[in-house]
């Protein structure tokens, strides 16, 4: 009996984490084929688009978010069906290079493949179906039909980092960072070079939630949260997060702590919840939506670009946003910075 | 019904019942969500095509290998939850030695499947020694040892990481002369069985056989089964312990190398996780039987093959076999324990009607 119990215990443990992964998100691609809005045209492009996503899927209110607003858009516009895959925590390079071949052999071109955990499997379907055009968002992988959708998120987080130091009072600000990947380090190091470009000796705390292959660091706001009240305990009045989902209890540990926080990837001060609102001091935006839209556009069009296509301060295709005016005081100094960095006077790191 | 085919059909049963309660179950988290039923099933039982079969065989060698290191602890009746930090520092290890290429061609294959058997080995050993010396339990050390393997392998895979232009960090890739060819079955498809489903193989004949025919396993299974009994015969149940935990890590840290020398060629943050705790599920299933597992783990691998496109052909979640396997894994622990009472229970009335019968031959004399 006591054996059964320990068994019974364990095949407990197991049941949850096999299906923790399940509960945690719902299902609702129901609506995945319809196009979105109402004015769009009728469907009359045979072009079908396949977008497969990263963990998280849609509904992350972030990254893969945008990248099926994009889709949407151009689907309203171009009037193309679409269909959407997406990736689960932890699986094999196989299931993704399954993925993508799925979508070709179901007829979908385009493929647009969303997050770097698909570098190499892009990269090896798109060598076998040399008719198919491909693009993948935050991965450099190479080939003749592969578009590469490239951000330079250091240049956004650059101007935030220096609006942080222009308006902090304490001389201290933080950053949360989701997982510690490369990705996320970009984020890092623009932040710091920013609010050092402004003041030198600025004290910037760093943390992040999680390490690899633990991605729980972009869904988790209690581990968001944590990390930014002890920022806030240790000095800190401006907190920016480059955390997906976990992004929403660093804004409470602002709200509570009476600082201000700096939102990510879309204009936070916008989608997140309404009570956080009024502490978003601004947000890094990163246009994955339009780069996914020029992407679409130039493929109904006939003329795609393959290779990196770069979406940088230059082409806002990164930015800061300025909902709720709280930087009009320092505007002045934040443009003067970003034509700095567009005519090259200054380089910003890409690795704290 | 014979003795006989009494213990087949009661054996062959348990599985069977909890395949079918989960397969109730799941329906009705699909009917509840108001996805199709009918649709969903068709998909997942449909018929694989020569691509999702070569995955399904991929994926199921990779299960086999972690669900047998779970075995070897359960036969000892050792919870060996690290099964999944294990096989993760022992495939960065190997991924590393491999990647630095020390020696030539499958010199170097062998270096490095050598070295992720003694990092998985010493990783699971660190919980074995915390057991005999502290008396901490495998269990909880174990699950301990799996953060911390998470959070030393991402520190020690930023140190070693290479550029490779992209988002992704990795180690060195293995040098060409040192992969393992895969095995064509289907020309019409590009992908290829893993030249290591023969290691899979040999590691699951190893295990029934040192288990079953030696006296080492005998030891530890008795060991398993009662340690008092084990001390009065002359075992020392520690050093069984610490020698059971060290297969188990061993055989664990053999767990990514099919990945590592027949796909992914490197060690990365996208590296697969969590195969560890689905071969606790898959051992559960296969009742710590070689044959038994290879059977759970051919299951696991066919549900998240066919599940995969069930986005693209029905719209619905993948995530739902996620339940289903979990659910499996508790339907199955039930179902074994519900047959092994009706066993005892059987046998317990057929001793009853053996005593009954001469008692009524001699009332018949009297």
């Amino acid at each position: 009996m006591r054996r059964l119990t320990k068994t019974a215990a364990v095949a407990g443990v197991v049941a949850l984490v096999l299906a923790g992964a399940a509960c945690s998100k719902k299902s609702d691609d129901s609506a995945s084929t319809e196009t979105g809005g109402e004015n769009c045209v009728e469907k009359t492009d045979d072009m079908k688009v396949g977008m497969a996503f990263d963990v998280g899927g849609e509904g992350d209110q972030s990254f893969n978010d945008s990248a099926a607003k994009g889709m949407k858009q151009a689907a309203c516009e171009f009037g193309f069906d679409f269909q959407t895959a997406e990736a689960q925590d932890g699986e094999a390079e196989s299931a993704r290079e399954g993925r993508l071949q799925e979508l070709v052999d179901a007829g979908y071109n385009p493929v647009v493949a969303v997050g770097f955990a698909y570098s190499a499997s892009v990269g090896k379907v798109a060598a076998e179906n040399p008719d198919v055009s491909f693009a993948i968002v935050d991965d450099a992988v190479e080939g003749d039909n592969i578009t590469n959708l490239l951000f330079a998120e250091e240049q956004g987080s650059f101007l935030v980092g220096a609006a942080a130091a222009l308006k902090s009072e304490t001389g201290n600000v933080g950053f949360v960072g989701g997982v510690e990947t490369e990705l996320i380090q970009k984020f890092e190091a623009g932040f710091i070079a920013g609010a050092k470009a402004v003041k030198s000796d600025i004290k910037v705390q760093t943390r992040y939630l999680t390490q690899p292959p633990d991605f729980s660091g972009f869904g988790d706001p209690a581990k968001g949260k944590t990390a930014a009240e002890g920022m806030f305990d240790a000095g800190a009045d401006i907190v920016y997060h480059a955390a997906g989902g976990s992004g929403g209890g660093v804004f409470e540990a602002a709200k509570a702590a009476d600082g201000w926080a700096i939102g990510v990837d879309s204009d936070q001060a916008l989608t997140a919840d309404d009570s956080v609102k009024d502490i978003i001091l601004t947000s890094m935006v990163k246009n994955i939506d339009v780069a996914v839209h020029e992407f679409l556009k130039s493929v109904h069009d006939g003329a795609v670009k393959t290779g990196a296509q770069v979406y940088d301060l230059e082409s806002n295709g990164v930015g800061y946003s300025t909902t709720g005016d709280h930087l009009k005081d320092v505007a002045d100094q934040l443009e003067d910075y970003k034509k700095q960095i567009v005519d090259g006077t200054i380089e910003v790191p890409t690795k704290p | 019904m014979s003795p006989r085919t009494t213990r087949v059909v009661l054996a062959v049963g348990a599985p069977v019942l909890a395949l079918v309660m989960a397969f109730v179950i799941t329906s009705l988290v699909l009917l509840a969500a108001g996805d199709s039923v009918a649709d969903v099933w068709a998909q997942i039982l449909s018929v694989p095509g020569h691509r999702a079969i070569v995955n399904i065989i991929n994926a199921a060698t990779v299960y086999y290998l972690s669900a047998i290191a779970v075995a070897i602890g359960f036969r000892m009746n050792l919870f060996n939850i690290g099964v999944d930090g294990q096989y993760r520092v022992a495939s960065f290890a190997a991924a590393v030695v491999a990647g630095e290429g020390w020696l030539p061609g499958y010199l170097n294959t062998l270096l490095a499947v050598v070295a992720a058997v003694l990092v998985g080995a010493m990783w699971a050993g660190i919980a074995g020694l915390l057991r005999v010396t502290r008396g901490v339990s495998e269990v909880i050390s174990t699950i301990m040892l799996n953060a911390i393997a998470t959070a030393l392998v991402a520190y020690l895979l930023r140190k070693v990481a290479v550029d490779d232009g992209g988002n992704n960090t990795a180690t060195k890739q293995v040098p060409e002369g040192s992969r393992v060819p895969g095995i064509q079955i289907f020309d019409d498809v590009t992908v290829k069985v893993y030249g290591f489903v023969f290691l899979a193989a040999l590691v699951g004949f190893v295990y029934w056989f040192v288990l079953s025919k030696t006296r080492f396993g005998f030891d530890l299974r008795a060991t398993g089964r009662s340690e008092t009994a084990a001390v009065a015969s002359g075992i020392s149940v520690k050093k069984m312990i610490v020698v059971s935990m060290l297969l188990s890590g061993g055989a664990a840290g053999l767990v990514g190398l099919p990945l590592l020398f027949g796909n992914d060629y490197s060690y990365g943050s996208t590296f697969q996780s969590g195969l560890g705790f689905a071969g606790i599920a898959i051992a559960l299933l296969g009742r710590n039987h070689p044959i038994g597992i290879a059977l759970g783990a051919l299951l696991f691998a066919f549900l998240d093959e066919q599940s995969n496109s069930l986005q693209i052909v029905v719209g619905v979640s993948p995530d739902i076999v996620k339940i289903t396997q979990g659910v499996i894994v508790l339907t199955v622990v039930i179902a074994y324990e519900v047959v092994r009472r009706y066993r005892v229970r059987l046998e317990q009335r057929q001793v009853a009607a053996a005593l009954d019968e001469p008692a009524t031959i001699e009332e018949a004399k009297a």
